[in-house]
């Protein structure tokens, strides 16, 4: 079939999508939807709909990067444009069917948002505040589009990119790249352009195409969102990509941990290679490019590149120095460019729209958008893109609404383990890579978590360096003993044992592995650490000094008691304690037997009168 | 791809294995899983995994089949084998509960689940119980970070969890 053909399919598929002849009913299926419940819910509403006997059809659709309204169903009638239901349960759910799918009513506030202009009440989905701020590029099909099938991808400007790079020359490519001005998204920045020439220039043959999956940072899942929701995009970018370097193979390298996306990854790339998108003569260009998919075992090293090619090639996964740079000898010792699945998702849209129109975003130096994992303390959890430049503070109030139970937002966490926290007070800082880096943090892969006064700083760093330390691979000494060394001062000082000098030695180990690691896994874990004494040191101070969490969250630091005031002897911190240690009458105070209590915190949270001191 | 890849460094010494390191007596069943896979040194992985699947982990016999397979010395798959989390040396309980603790998970609670869930079972995270029926597992991140905290029971993944709610969770496999 000719690629205009193929569009033409493509087209009438999706307007079936748009103005169905039965009511479509379409389920945010991601793992996000999943893990809300979303597939129990879809079954149990298909049985509820076959019962009464009212006619409907069923579809599959990604993430919409409104995780924390899940699981959320779209409805469209015929004629009419979709409408969002959110945090459905299967009541909700049943509502909804008599009231929309029967009436076409909406009652009360029990939709989301219209996908069009806004109606009766219910606002447009683009007024909605989470979604008001964002220019999607990357995610532009995230939650749209069906991600198993290709007719979808296709109708919404679908390897357009890659037909008109086809007609250009490899060296035309890169210049449109460059153009754009598109920095690595994988967190380093390193312009993708300039990274594609030094390639194509390189000699030696076979190269390669490696597109890194391995989206190891906690707190980061832009990556898996894409491939799951949007597969052919990120296979789109890989075909620009492979043209401009001149490859024919390519290795998509995804972590384990990530099983919807592996599933979804193998389908789009037997649909586009069957349709001739992928594979010998692509198009009829005689450009050709054969992708195979790597499952990783488990290895968060495994994101470096030079440890990730070793992890193709069947070995332990550990770093080496560079140079030589991957560009020259990479994979099987052959030239390879390795890039992040967000960055290659950037690709169609500017080959299609041109390298000018993605550099009208951004700031002078950080062009286009940036995709954020926002999770945490923060209301509105989930994906969102926007242009680089924007402040952290639109991001974590206008985006993400604040704190959900009204507590003070402290600081944000960037770029997982790598990064470092941002306090509240330079939330007015424009995010780019440059400034960033700049107060100590830096962008990475787009991992954005919220802590709030009740997140303990030290033991924020406590707990990335016990990260680190589990995964540093061993090969160097300085990150092999630097983070061993920095966890166990960390855990000191959050149990109660930290010594005065503590914090000028973590500062001076900090310094040390920074300088003397192999690869940036060591290079930069320290920063969590040196971030977090730059930030809030007196908080380090008053653990070791004065042996207190205001946070309430070590352990060792603090002390449950009861407030025989407040406390109505209701029993319900009694009758939960999974340790007995709460004893009291009914309604009469009870108290905690401090010699029991394992400081669980559950009564904490279960007391309705605020009873419970945390001291 | 495969024929362009770079040459072994094992095979190409040529040398065969003495009779006292010899392993006649490999399984059939495992012999026809690795002979799907091309004998490469790049397969290594893959082979570890798909035999894993079979088995639930790796004995010490299926390590030394795949490195007869490969021509490499089991040194070298013992090593690739130890380096990476997701592959287990002794045997795994029949549900595998994961815990998540990754940031998010990580500030919104997770530490308690799992404390709470590894009391429960009587293992340690890491552990597995002696009747084979719960192994235990800390899990870096799953990329469900909006719905933190996050635990997941035999590849089902639970969102939004309170300690309350792993034990259900939990329970209800029992």
């Amino acid at each position: 079939m000719r690629f205009e053909q193929l569009q033409a399919r493509a087209k009438k598929a999706w307007q079936e999508v748009v103005s169905p002849q039965i009511p479509l009913i379409r389920m945010g299926m991601a793992t996000c939807g999943r893990a809300a419940g979303g597939q129990e819910l879809l079954q149990a509403f298909q049985e509820e709909l076959a019962k009464n006997k009212i006619q409907a059809q069923f579809s599959e659709v990604g993430c919409l990067g409104l995780c924390y309204a899940e699981p959320m169903a779209e409805i469209i009638l015929p004629g009419r444009p979709g409408v969002l239901f959110a945090k459905l349960t299967p009541a909700k759910m049943k509502k909804i069917g008599e009231d929309y799918l029967v009436h076409g009513k909406i009652v009360g506030d029990s939709a989301l948002a219209v996908m069009g202009p806004a109606r009766n009440g219910t606002p447009a989905f683009t007024d909605l505040p989470m979604v008001k701020g964002q220019q999607r590029t990357a995610l532009r099909n995230c939650g749209i589009i069906d991600p198993t099938n290709l007719d979808h991808y296709l109708a919404h400007d679908g390897y357009v990119g890659l037909k008109r790079a086809l007609s250009l020359s490899p060296d035309e490519v890169i210049a449109e790249v460059k153009t754009s001005g598109l920095r690595g998204r994988g967190g380093a920045g390193f312009p993708t352009g300039q990274k594609w020439e030094f390639c194509r220039k390189a000699t030696g043959t076979p190269k390669y195409l490696i597109c890194n999956a391995d989206e190891g940072d906690p707190g980061a899942f832009m990556d898996r969102s894409v491939l799951e929701s949007d597969p052919h995009s990120v296979l789109e970018g890989m075909a620009l990509a492979a043209y401009a370097i001149g490859a024919e193979h390519g290795y998509i390298y995804c972590r384990a941990e990530y099983p919807l996306a592996l599933e979804r990854l193998d389908l789009a790339i037997r649909q586009a290679t069957e349709h001739n998108l992928l594979g010998d003569n692509i198009l009829g260009s005689g450009f050709n490019l054969h992708l195979k998919i790597k499952m990783g075992a488990g290895a968060f090293v495994c994101g470096e590149e030079t440890a990730l090619m070793a992890s193709i090639e069947g070995r332990r996964g550990m770093p080496r120095t560079r140079p030589p740079f991957p560009a020259n000898q990479g994979l099987f010792g052959k030239p390879t460019t390795i890039n992040n699945v967000e960055t290659l998702a950037n690709l169609p849209p500017i080959l299609a729209k041109g390298g000018a129109w993605y550099a009208g975003f951004g700031t002078e130096k950080s062009k286009g958008t940036k995709t954020f994992a926002l999770a945490g303390k923060v209301d509105r959890t989930g994906l969102i893109e926007v242009p680089m430049g924007i402040t952290l503070k639109e991001i974590v109030f206008d985006i993400g609404g604040g704190s959900p139970i009204g507590k003070k937002i402290k600081a944000v966490q960037t770029g997982g383990p790598s990064g470092g926290c941002i306090p509240a007070e330079l939330f007015d800082l424009p995010v780019d890579y440059e400034r960033l880096a700049a107060v100590g943090s830096i962008m990475g892969s787009g991992g954005m978590v919220v802590l709030d006064e009740n997140t303990c700083m030290v033991d924020v760093a406590r707990y990335f360096l016990e990260f680190t330390k589990n995964e540093s691979c061993g090969k160097c000494a300085p990150c092999r003993l630097g983070t061993r060394q920095m966890h166990e001062i960390l855990t000191d000082i959050c149990a109660g044992r930290g010594r005065p000098g503590d914090i000028e030695l973590l500062e001076e180990i900090g310094a040390a592995v920074r300088k003397g690691s192999l690869c940036a896994l060591g290079g930069t874990a320290p920063n969590p650490v040196l971030t977090t004494i730059q930030h809030y040191r007196h908080e380090y101070e008053q653990h070791i000094q004065d042996q207190r969490c205001f946070a309430g969250v070590c352990k060792a630091l603090i002390t449950y008691s009861i407030n025989a005031e407040t406390c109505n002897g209701c029993r319900v911190c009694a009758t939960n304690c999974p340790q007995q240690a709460i004893s009291g009458e009914k309604k009469k105070p009870h108290v905690i037997d401090t010699a029991l209590c394992i400081k669980c915190g559950i009564c904490y949270e279960m007391c309705k009168f605020d009873a419970v001191v945390r001291q | 791809m495969s024929k362009k890849a770079k040459k072994d460094p094992f095979a190409s010494r040529g040398r065969k294995a003495r009779p006292s390191q010899m392993r006649p007596k490999v399984d059939p069943s495992l012999r026809a899983l690795l002979e799907k896979y091309p004998a490469e040194r790049s397969n290594l992985i893959p082979l570890l995994q798909v035999v894993q699947d079979q088995h639930g982990w790796l004995t010490e016999d299926s390590m030394a089949a795949i490195a007869e397979y490969l021509h490499v010395p089991s040194s070298i798959v013992y090593g690739v084998a130890t380096f990476y989390a997701q592959f287990y040396m002794t045997p795994q309980g029949k549900h595998r509960v994961k815990v998540c603790q990754g940031t998010a998970c990580h500030v919104r609670g997770s530490q308690a689940i799992m404390d709470q869930l590894s009391s429960k079972l009587g293992i340690p995270p890491g552990g597995t119980t002696s009747d084979l029926l719960f192994s235990l597992e800390r899990v870096a991140c799953f990329g469900s970070c909006a719905l933190a905290p996050v635990m997941v029971l035999d590849g089902k993944v639970h969102g939004r969890v309170t300690i309350k709610k792993a034990e259900k969770i939990v329970e209800g496999v029992k």
